[in-house]
């Protein structure tokens, strides 16, 4: 076909335009979130939160997952245009390595050092390493189609991005039924749990976001 | 490229507001400063050419299918750019080919316009020939007998909008060809 042709083609075509990026991603994670909820429903059980919200440490956790997520959203709808460049709001990924940073130090100085290995290896390892990736999918999943529908050309670092998201709202929804609390443990596990999303975001975006 | 952009900024606007003339010089400027450096992309990656057409179409009906993407505040014309870098790169590497392309490439958009492809060239289009039957005939009459919707809808005995389904189906079919090349 002639590109001449095409074009008339693509304007005879013109009034199929898709609605916005911005709003699928927003869309789609809410459905991811759903679906994850659903899933901790089935196999998890959250711990008495009224209690627990009162406790710094259980907040804290609650805090740096939640910000983790939400240092990775604006990114996301960036990347998912062609033109769209990280920039200054890659920035916003380090927020909550900042805040485990300061948790942490926290941790050190209020706890007595014979007890810092207890806390850091925690009762709940293997739980946490296989719950946060369970808990992310849905979400990573779903955050990964909305990008399909945009036009990212960084896919990997999309994937990447999409990974720590899906990650950090997995990690939240799991931090508030694991009764390991302390900074340490979080700063031991949970990171370890999210590299897994984010592996697998890297390589499902390689594979899942050509167009 | 600063010089035209608003232009095409605004082109783009009145395109997606539904103005086809709009439209129609917009892809058409849009392809004549995107084949010389397509093909420039080619030549110096080793290949000869000869592909620069499939390139350029291919990168028309991205930016076409894509143009949801585009941020109607911002300029058009980085986005385009964006698009037509993504799709050479992507079809130097189809053809094992990992050489990166200089992004300033596309920063020069004002360049020349170069001579309309050979009749031998033109054939190396997106090819019709893999489409369904539904959608190629729908396709055919719209975009090389340039028939309206509407005169193709009562041609083929169809409802506007099935005829609309089938054009943006094939449409949809020819970008997807890039990957089986």
């Amino acid at each position: 076909m002639r590109t001449d042709d095409l074009i008339q083609a693509l304007v005879a075509d013109r009034t199929s335009r898709e609605g916005p990026v911005a709003r699928r991603l927003a869309v789609m994670v809410a459905i991811g979130v759903l679906v994850s909820l659903a899933l901790y429903a089935a196999i998890l059980a959250p711990r008495d939160l009224a209690a627990a919200v009162l406790m710094p440490r259980f907040a804290f956790k609650l805090a740096v997952t939640l910000l983790l997520a939400a240092g990775a959203a604006p990114l996301l709808t960036r990347l998912a245009r062609p033109d769209g460049v990280p920039g200054i709001l890659a920035l916003g990924l380090l927020l909550a390595p900042l805040l485990l940073a300061v948790g942490i130090g926290i941790e050190l100085i209020v706890l007595d050092p014979s007890e810092w290995r207890v806390r850091l290896v925690g009762d709940n390892a293997v739980a946490c390493l296989l719950c946060i990736p369970l808990l992310s999918l849905p979400v990573l999943t779903a955050t990964l189609t909305a990008l399909r529908h945009g036009a990212p050309t960084r896919p990997r670092f999309a994937g990447v991005v999409a990974g720590l998201f899906a990650g950090g709202l997995g990690a939240f929804l799991y931090a508030t039924h694991c009764p390991d609390d302390s900074p340490l443990f979080v700063a031991a596990w949970y990171p370890l749990a999210i590299a897994a999303v984010v592996a697998m975001g890297c390589v499902l975006a390689n594979r899942v976001l050509r167009w | 490229m600063d010089r035209c952009d608003p232009d095409w900024t605004d082109l783009m606007r009145q395109a997606i507001a539904g103005n086809a003339a709009a439209y129609d010089s917009l892809l058409r400027d849009a392809a004549a400063r995107l084949r010389p450096i397509v093909r420039r992309g080619l030549l110096r990656a080793g290949h000869s050419g000869t592909d620069a057409e499939d390139i350029v179409q291919e990168i028309l009906i991205a930016v076409h299918l894509k143009r949801h993407t585009w941020d109607d505040t911002r300029p058009v014309g980085p986005w385009i750019r964006a698009i037509a870098h993504h799709k050479t790169i992507d079809a130097l590497r189809r053809h094992g080919n990992r050489h990166d392309l200089p992004i300033d490439d596309f920063a020069d958009l004002i360049a020349a316009e170069e001579p309309r492809p050979s009749v031998a060239d033109a054939d190396v289009g997106r090819q019709l020939a893999t489409l369904a039957p539904g959608q190629r005939q729908v396709i055919q009459a719209i975009a090389i007998e340039g028939l309206s919707i509407g005169e193709a809808a009562s041609r083929f005995t169809m409802k506007p909008g099935a005829v609309r389904v089938a054009l943006h189906r094939a449409i949809r079919s020819l970008a997807g060809q890039a990957g089986r090349l």
